[in-house]
């Protein structure tokens, strides 16, 4: 097995409503090697999301290390953060998450317009995600023009138009109907197989976890693991 | 300015929101520009009176002559340097409606005391030697196409001659611009001597207000004083003060126009603040999504306040340039009608910069409690609210 690119140590989230403590994620260790492809499955409000969004650093833990390559990025600042996750980390979200005024193309371009590129090589490149994505030809149309699983590729090429090592999906076929879920699942598979990237992948859907190389539960604030088929 | 897709962007999404928020921005400084020139219309002669001039008015009101019997025992009390004397006159061209600023003046003391009223030397001779001769501001013959030889039939809404006409015909010999254009250019001054030899008997021999030109402008209350002290008790007491006092005086019969002008445009700007704010706030509410995945991707805390604050700043800025643009060009070319009952009428440029630090400011506050919600907006809360 390669070395692990995600290494999470004794991570503790816990969550006060009033006077009440919920501890949503209980000292918990992971380990993802790099080119790993990891379904993480676990009852609804177990802790997937938060856990995903603690590995993307869009969140903070109350203890314990998350370690992405060499970065151990609980330890840096919020802005060290945000240019961490701009050039390290692609989310793909249940909701798609796109901005409805932007044009498919657009939309994949914003991450880039973080970057030092100028506007020809930006567009260059929003063009190429598309394409790997299989959407070259819906580039000028806004989100409400395309279909769910349409969405999700200008999603999936939004996350990996910087061409980051780590993918971290939360429930991505979710809001979808089997066939383009199946599609989705597809691409993400090709994404972790020819493009060499790592995949974390909340899912519900036991058939969607299958295509995963393995598979983790969450419950009750700890992980147990299991082979995939 | 890579970001400022994504401004329009946002902007563009409610376009009907956007449109009539920017539309009530337009409106707001469209009247601040239109207030702001009214203003200087009204007040311009309190800016361009001179420091070392006093004015002698009929102690009653301006509307009461002197005796202008007074012109030499005003000259000799001590501190005075020059006299001159003037007259409203009422007067219009044809119809009433052509409203002419017309002064029965001793020119030869007038001119002296107004040396802002430049006009060719030789036509200044010329004016001098014609008793029945004209001095006209530039503005004026301008609007009536009046050239220096031009016989002009002047009317007026007060005087009668001994032989019961109301139309003086005068000469224009002379056509003066102000300098450094601080002054009236649309005065038509005509000669004293002229008009009072034609007024029936009883009503010769007086003038409207005395100018006076004090030796030393640090002494001008003393002076002014001392003339009304002289004819204290008499039969026309008079009232001195300064010539900025008498402009502002002026400026006071037509109502507090500064005082109304900013309570205007304190209420339009103070609603045009809660409507931006308003739609901002609404704004960033309803994207909060938005700006949780913006900050998702790596945008920092920063530049998503700078980006918010940057959507106020373009409403306020294309609404405020447009609305200040119309007011300039309604007054530019629309102003020529106004011209003449409102001689100085044109936007300062001190207003144009007020009206564009306005844009900025209040751009800025407008934006400023969203963008404060956008910054310290927490990715994970933001988007498990917005599903
Ligand atoms: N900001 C929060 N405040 C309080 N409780 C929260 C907050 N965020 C999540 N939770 C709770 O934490 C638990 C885990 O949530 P989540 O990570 O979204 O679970 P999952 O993604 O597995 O459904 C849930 O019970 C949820 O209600
Ligand atoms: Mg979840």
């Amino acid at each position: 097995m390669s070395e692990s690119l995600v290494q999470v140590r004794g991570l503790t989230k816990i969550y006060k409503r009033g006077s009440e403590r919920l501890t949503v994620l209980d000292n918990l260790d992971l380990d993802v090697a790099r080119g790993d492809f990891v379904a993480l499955m676990g009852p609804s409000g177990s802790g997937k999301t938060t856990l995903l969004n603690l590995i993307g650093g869009i969140d903070r833990p109350d203890s314990g290390s998350v370690q992405v390559g060499d970065r151990s990025i609980d330890q840096l600042s919020d802005r060290a953060l945000a240019h961490w996750r701009s050039a390290h980390v692609g989310f793909v979200f249940q909701m798609f998450n796109l901005l409805p005024v932007l044009s498919a193309e657009r939309n994949v371009e914003l991450p880039l317009l973080l970057t030092g590129m100028s506007g020809s090589e930006r567009r260059r490149r929003a063009r190429t995600a598309l394409s790997l994505v299989g959407l070259e030809d819906r580039a000028s149309h806004k989100p409400a023009q395309l279909s769910g699983g349409q969405e999700q590729r200008v999603g999936i090429a939004r996350a990996i138009v910087t061409d980051p090592e780590l993918l971290l999906c939360d429930e991505p076929t979710g809001d979808l109907d089997r066939k383009s879920g199946d599609e989705i699942l597809e691409l993400l598979v090709a994404l972790n197989e020819s493009q060499g990237k790592t995949i974390i992948m909340v899912t519900h859907d036991p058939h969607a976890a299958e295509r995963a190389k393995r598979t983790v539960h969450l419950d009750k604030g700890r992980l147990s693991m299991e082979a995939a088929a | 300015m890579k970001y400022l897709q994504l401004v329009w962007a946002s902007l563009a999404r409610k376009k009907t929101r956007t449109l009539l928020t920017a539309g009530s921005i337009l409106i707001a400084f469209l009247m601040f520009g239109l207030l702001s020139a009214l203003e200087k219309a009204f007040t311009a002669g309190v800016d361009i009176a001179g420091v070392d001039r006093l004015v002698t008015i009929h102690k009653v009101s301006l509307i009461q002559l002197l005796p202008r019997a007074y012109y030499n025992r005003i000259r000799a009390i001590e501190g005075v340097r020059e006299v001159t004397h003037a007259t409203w006159f009422g007067g219009y061209y044809k119809e009433p409606k052509n409203f002419i600023p017309t002064f029965p003046v001793d020119a030869e003391t007038y001119l002296k005391i107004y040396p802002e009223y430049e006009m060719p030397p030789e036509q200044r001779t010329a004016f001098m030697e014609d008793r029945t001769g004209a001095a006209i501001g530039h503005v004026l013959a301008d609007r009536y196409g009046w050239q220096v030889g031009d016989r002009v039939p002047i009317r007026s809404e007060i005087f009668r001659q001994a032989d019961g006409s109301d139309t003086w015909e005068v000469t224009v010999r002379a056509i003066y611009r102000p300098k450094d254009d601080q002054g009236d250019p649309t005065a038509f001054m005509m000669h004293y001597d002229f008009f009072n030899e034609s007024l029936p008997d009883g009503a010769r021999d007086t003038a409207g207000w005395y100018v006076i030109q004090v030796e030393d402008p640090d002494r001008s209350a003393e002076v002014a004083q001392a003339i009304d002290d002289r004819f204290a008790n008499s039969a026309a007491e008079t009232k001195t003060s300064t010539e900025k006092a008498f402009a502002a005086g002026f400026a006071k019969q037509v109502g507090d126009i500064g005082a109304i002008v900013t309570a205007i445009v304190t209420a339009v700007f103070f609603t045009m603040l809660l409507v931006t704010a308003n739609t901002m706030g609404q704004s960033v509410r309803e994207r909060t999504n938005e700006l949780a995945v913006l900050k998702t991707l790596g945008f920092t805390n920063t530049s998503v306040t700078v980006l918010v604050l940057l959507e106020a700043l373009a409403i306020t800025l294309v609404g405020g340039v447009i609305g200040l643009g119309l007011a300039w060009f309604i007054i530019f070319a629309g102003g020529d009608a106004l011209r003449q009952f409102l001689p100085v009428f044109y936007l300062p440029w001190q207003d144009i910069a007020a009206g564009g630090a306005l844009m900025l400011a209040f751009g800025l506050i407008a934006g400023a409690l969203p963008a404060g919600q956008a910054l310290r907006l927490r990715i994970a809360d933001a988007l498990r609210r917005g599903g």
